[in-house]
């Protein structure tokens, strides 16, 4: 019994074994998407998801002369399962980069992960700015919400509005927002009002636009995640806070294109500040939204541009290392420039975080259909995390 | 102030018909139906389908609302919930909650995970104003047709409850089955009628309150506290019980998230510990309780 007992056990060694080897030569190289494609944020999943198979359609699955695999896994929003879903990937399929990341949790739980194995991670939809300095090896081709709310501050502060209201989600990004915004502002002559914050899970915004309208100021700023932007612009019509002379001001993420359609004639004239609208007038971006459209029923929206972006860093970073890993790998993904739909970018090599132009715009209804129209733009926005 | 005041009345009333039919299955059937809110949740998705696909108006859809998670509700009490009432109260938890997660992810995969908007018609979109200053009062017009609606549920059921022959029927069979089927009381279709118009209700408050809480997967998770709160407080045994505790919790909630931010949705939950102290039964149950 004994003997056998060492015997199969060789035998799996010794299989194991064979595997490892020729994984180790296979030209074969995976990468490791992990996304939220079930439960509350799946609509970012999905997205993401799509401009990730656009990209590969569009540019074939070789990237430095191997074959790129792309082995996608759903951490339905869930912290400990990214966490659990990137370790399987570094340890069984030996990936040579992780991607996706919905969430700010979930980029920061797996943070640790990536600087173990030194596996690039790169980041296609967080949005919190400390996320980059949770790991070395974390790059970013979304956007930090810095970028967007110091965008609106000095659009606000040059456009007649004095004082302003401000009303965050009270998680991460939502204090993110909430403080460069203050502070930009506060900086340009502006005076906050009132700094209110709403749970994440409290749907109903009657009081505290109850309050904003008791404190009546020029503007109200507001951050949102994606998907709560409809029913607040409701409520705030319905409020009457229009009337009262109250102007709102946003980030994109509260007229995210997924949704924009749906929400009506509440978001026609909404002031917002963003990196990337479905609308945006460059030739790169037009065939991006018309072979997305071609491929899916919906229209792309940020987190699919940072998804399509993310790739395109990747096969980049690929292309230069001849596709081998690890830190060859990450300072490849450094300092890379390129054109993306929403206009030209760069990867700033000290930071690893994206530098791009904010767009501020106003959403129009454009052929019958609700868009978001740039109309100014900041150039070249470093994140204002990490000026200090 | 007196625009808050009314905001809370609006929101408590919205709260008390999504709870209603939990307190009528709890407290007159004893069987506690922790999937209450799949049936809200039904409600909800009914009056988007019907308004975004079918093109119905807003007033048309609500019986349909109503009427749809009625037999929704009927189905299922006659094929899976009617073995579950001679079982243990643990076994009914875990078979509705079951159930709560299976609607969940039913709709998450047939609907997407995406909040749902509904398009109200241009007279629910109004606004009346009275007065000035601190004593303004500001009413929408959907909060208004909430209140009055609910209103008038609440008063047509307590008197159905107390002045018909169903209501004392009801009343017997839940004191006591055996008697009662023992005289010759139908009492699995009293059961399944009532069972029904429990759920239909919850599809009622679903429905109207789709542009107030929103309509997603989620919905009957992130309000099922809600809705065992309004019970616990409020006692099962009567109509005004729940009304009395969803007016409470809907007002402090919205006081609360107006004059204390910091605490915002913990005043609900602060609320309830001390008026659970104070009276361990709920606010309006007999002294003895079951």
């Amino acid at each position: 019994m004994t003997r056998r007992h060492t015997l199969i056990t060789l035998a799996i060694a010794a299989l194991a074994l064979g595997t490892g080897a020729a994984q180790a030569q296979s030209d074969t190289v995976k990468i490791g998407v992990i996304l939220p494609m079930t439960g509350q944020s799946a609509s970012t999943g999905k997205q993401i998801d799509a401009a990730i198979k656009l990209w590969v359609a569009q540019n074939g699955n070789k990237a430095g002369g191997k074959k790129v695999e792309v082995i996608v896994k759903d951490d339905a929003g869930v912290a400990d399962t990214t966490r659990r879903l990137a370790q399987e990937l570094v340890v069984n399929d030996k990936v040579v980069a992780l991607a996706g990341f919905g969430l700010t949790p979930l980029a920061l739980a797996t943070a640790p992960i990536a600087t173990q194995s030194k596996t690039p991670l790169v980041v296609m939809a967080a949005a919190t700015s400390s996320i980059t300095e949770a790991s070395p090896y974390i790059v970013r081709t979304s956007f930090t919400l810095p970028q967007a709310a110091v965008s609106i501050a000095e659009w606000a502060a040059k456009n007649k509005i004095k004082k302003v209201v401000t009303l965050v989600a009270d998680y991460g990004p939502g204090n993110d927002a909430e403080k460069f915004f203050a502070d930009r502002f506060v900086l340009n002559g502006g005076s906050v009002a009132e700094k209110l914050r709403t749970p994440l899970r409290g749907p109903d915004f009657a009081p505290v636009l109850q309050k904003v309208r008791d404190a009546a100021p020029d503007a109200l700023f507001v951050f949102l995640p994606s998907g709560q932007g409809a029913q607040f612009m409701k409520q705030f019509a319905e409020r009457g806070l229009a009337k009262a002379g109250i102007r709102l001001i946003a980030t994109g993420d509260v007229t995210d294109d997924d949704q924009l359609n749906d929400m009506g004639d509440v978001a026609l004239g909404v002031v917002n500040s963003h990196h990337y609208s479905a609308a945006h007038p460059s030739p790169a971006n037009k065939k991006f939204v018309e072979a997305f459209e071609a491929a899916n029923k919906f229209r792309p929206n940020f987190m699919a541009v940072g998804g399509y972006d993310g790739m395109r860093v990747i096969y980049n970073a690929l292309n230069t290392t001849k596709g081998a890993g690890g830190e060859a790998l990450l300072n490849a993904m450094k300092g890379q420039i390129f054109e993306s739909p929403r206009g030209p970018v760069l990867i700033d090599a000290q930071t690893r975080e994206i530098v791009q132009d904010i767009y501020i715009r106003k959403v129009e209804r454009v052929n019958g259909q609700l868009y978001n129209v740039e109309f100014d733009v900041q150039k070249g926005v470093k994140d204002p995390g990490k000026l200090k | 102030m007196l625009t808050l005041l009314f905001d809370g009345i609006a929101y408590g009333m919205l709260l008390f018909v999504l709870a209603l039919g939990l307190a009528v299955t709890m407290g007159l059937m004893n069987f506690i139906n922790l999937a209450h809110g799949a049936f809200a949740m039904a409600g909800g998705y009914i009056l988007v389908l019907m308004m975004q696909k079918a093109g119905w108006p807003f007033l048309a859809c609500l019986p349909v609302a109503f009427a749809g998670t009625a037999l929704l509700g009927a189905v299922l009490e006659r094929t899976i919930y009617r073995p579950m009432y001679g079982k243990p109260h643990l076994d009914q938890v875990l078979f509705s909650i079951g159930l709560t997660f299976m609607a969940v992810a039913a709709v998450d995969y047939a609907m997407g995970s995406s909040q749902q908007n509904v398009q109200l018609p241009e007279w629910l979109r109004q606004r009346f104003e009275f007065g000035s200053g601190p004593w303004m009062l500001g009413m929408g017009a959907y909060r208004l047709f909430i209140v009055v609606s609910c209103v008038a549920l609440a008063l047509g059921l307590q008197a159905i409850l107390s002045r018909t022959r169903f209501g004392s029927r009801l009343r017997a069979a839940v004191d006591d089955p055996r008697v009662a089927a023992g005289l010759g009381l139908p009492v699995d279709r009293i059961f399944l009628l009532t069972f029904a118009v429990g759920s239909g209700l919850a599809g009622l408050g679903g429905a109207l309150g789709a542009d107030i809480l929103g309509v997603e997967p989620t919905f009957p998770l992130k309000f099922m506290v809600y809705f065992l709160i309004v019970c616990a407080v409020g006692g099962t045994s009567s109509i005004t019980g729940p009304l009395v505790a969803a007016l409470v919790l809907g007002i402090a909630d919205v006081m609360g998230k107006y004059y204390a931010p910091k605490l915002g949705a913990f005043i609900v939950y602060v609320l309830m510990i001390a008026i659970l102290l104070w009276r361990p039964q709920g606010l309006f149950t007999r002294e003895a309780g079951k």
